[in-house]
């Protein structure tokens, strides 16, 4: 009986640690993508992330910086953007710098940042889901 | 009861009226000047005209939402706000201009004339004549302002589709193309017949080069010169961290105010003009180090404005509404900056150069303020906050002047009030 609280505690004191460092490796990335959104991203898109009208799109509110197709999202940070595309029913006339020395992890950390602040609240983006999304736009290119 | 409100929202309405009438619709204007919201949420109002009779014409940077991108505003009982609003045409664009009966319009690669009757409807709205097409439109600096000379000659801004011409375009790292082979078909003011149909560039002639992106340009009568101004070039602190500090980015380089003559090169992408050393210096894409300095052939701007505030329009005054000092010298339109970030914002204001023999003389001053609705003393940080952003500028009948805004899409008239 005594021995089975204890593994209780002990599972808790597990799981409240592992919940503790899940959320520390959150905060962790969070403030990697916020210093990289500083010095590659902030002088277009804005620190309030509402870009600038008919050059930088918003990335606040954007449906798909909030949506699902990540490999998209890594494909723009990597190469750059300069499409005549509708972005929310807007043009921009802007050319986006690309980023190729961003490593994975870095790419993951801004898209992290960017999906999860202003109003935006999104999942956030593992390493893992950025090596997937850049093998399945070299597989696309080919 | 009926009656009632309908007395107190007629005397709400007076009010309301009267207090934005009594505020200047929002402007700080100097001493006798008074401001009306002519019109608003009208779409993204760009460049604008106005006939002999006061009839206004807005270009739209795309169709509003009842699809038009060019719209009429007519103020019959001359009460400073338009009542009479319609439009037409599906092409956004930026340039437009009233030459004579006609009305010339501009899309992003063409040039189209409307003609107008006498009382400045428009006769043919789906079967305008083509004067231009073919111009280049690769999404970066793609407006095409227009004015004309007092010849028959109309002036097109063909912008620069890069920041400095670089290989990769806002790329660090990558280096300036030798010679920029933009600047064939792009990066400087083309010259047209205005009477002549279907041109494209090989009917044209370049007037002027090495001009990164101009938007505001006019034909300065007096002088019978052409005057533009240039949208500098962004991001030195982003592809030079090395050279240039955030806060010298927010000041290099200068927004720049030429007299144009023929032949004349300003040049983008090889120098850019920096306001703190008053001189032009070699851009880092080609070599320079923020010091050296460029080649003496590049032409000097007449005026040279803080960085990033993007000039939109430029008015000669030939009015006889505003004081003397008014008289034949330019407003200039400012959209307010972006590239000034992390700093905070400048612009957002129409600014007066006053000339002086034909000259400017380069104590410039600010005209028209609080187009961004900002509380006194504050300053924009980031651009989509500004409310409004000038534009278009146009001169009234009666000596009044029209300043554009291509967010919501207002247009404010502004007057002396002798
Ligand atoms: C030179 C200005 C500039 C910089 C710097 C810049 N962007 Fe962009 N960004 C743009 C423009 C312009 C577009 C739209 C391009 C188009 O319409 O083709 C864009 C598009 C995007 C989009 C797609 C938005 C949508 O709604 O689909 C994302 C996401 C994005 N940028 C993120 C970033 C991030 C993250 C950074 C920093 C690593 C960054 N941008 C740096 C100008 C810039």
């Amino acid at each position: 009986m005594g021995n089975n609280k204890v593994k209780v505690f002990v599972n808790i004191g597990l799981f409240v640690s592992c919940l503790l460092s899940v959320h520390f490796v959150k905060a962790q990335n969070l403030v990697n993508g916020k210093k990289i959104f500083e010095t590659r991203c902030l002088v277009c898109h804005q620190s309030d992330g509402g870009g600038v009208p008919n050059m930088n799109p918003p990335l606040d509110g954007a449906s798909n910086v909030n949506g699902k197709d990540i490999a998209r999202l890594v494909k723009i940070i990597q190469n750059g953007y300069d499409e005549r595309v509708a972005l929310d029913g807007m043009y921009y006339n802007n050319a986006m710098t690309a980023n190729p020395d961003l490593k994975e992890d870095a790419i993951a950390d801004i898209l992290s940042f960017i999906r999860n602040s202003w109003s935006n609240k999104a999942g956030m983006v593992t390493v893992l889901q950025v090596k997937a999304a850049i093998a399945k736009n070299k597989a696309k290119k080919k | 009861m009926k009656k009632q409100i309908q007395i107190l929202s007629i005397s709400l309405f007076a009010f309301c009226s009267n207090v934005l009438a009594q505020n200047n619709a929002g402007l700080k204007l100097p001493e006798g000047f008074k401001a009306s919201l002519y019109a608003n949420n009208i779409g993204s109002a760009r460049h604008i005209a106005v006939t002999k009779s006061g009839v206004v014409f807005a270009k739209l940077n795309n169709p509003n939402k009842e699809g038009n991108s060019i719209v009429r505003l007519e103020d019959a009982n001359n009460d400073g706000v338009a009542e009479k609003i319609n439009g037409w045409a599906k092409f956004g664009g930026t340039g437009i201009y009233i030459k004579g009966n006609s009305l010339y319009a501009s899309s992003n690669e063409a040039i189209f004339k409307y003609d107008l009757n006498s009382k400045d409807e428009v006769l043919n709205p789906l079967t305008p004549v083509t004067i231009v097409s073919g111009l280049l439109d690769r999404r970066q600096h793609n407006s095409k302002s227009i004015t004309f000379d007092m010849a028959n000659n109309i002036y097109v801004n063909i912008g620069a589709y890069s920041n400095a011409c670089q290989e990769k375009d806002r790329m660090q790292g990558s280096q300036g193309m030798m010679p920029c082979p933009i600047l064939d078909s792009a990066g400087g003011i083309w010259k047209f017949d205005g009477s002549k149909q279907n041109q494209t560039y090989k009917d044209g002639k370049r007037y002027a080069t090495g001009l990164r992106n101009v938007i505001g340009l006019d034909w300065n009568t007096q002088t019978n010169q052409l005057f533009v101004a240039q949208h500098g070039r962004d991001q030195l602190n982003s592809f030079y961290p090395n050279l240039y500090t955030d806060a010298q980015n927010a000041e290099l380089p200068a927004e720049t105010f030429y007299a144009i003559n023929e032949g004349d090169n300003a040049g983008w992408p090889y120098v850019y003009y920096d306001p703190i050393q008053h001189k032009k210096i070699v851009s880092p894409e080609y070599g320079g180090d923020s010091k050296k300095e460029g080649a003496a052939e590049f032409k000097d701007p007449a005026v040279a404005f803080p960085a990033h505030m993007a000039p939109m329009g430029v008015l000669f005054y030939t009015g006889d509404q505003f004081p003397a000092k008014y008289k034949n010298g330019a407003f200039i339109s400012f959209h307010g900056s972006w590239n000034r970030s992390p700093l905070p914002q400048e612009g957002f204001f129409v600014a007066f150069v006053p000339f002086k023999d034909g000259k400017a003389t380069g104590d410039w001053e600010i005209f028209a303020n609080g187009f961004a609705g900002m509380e006194d003393g504050v300053k924009v940080t980031n651009t989509s906050k500004a409310k409004a952003r000038p534009c278009g500028l146009a001169l009234g009948p009666d000596g009044s002047i029209y300043v554009s805004d291509d967010t919501k899409g207002a247009i404010f008239k502004i007057s002396y009030n002798k």
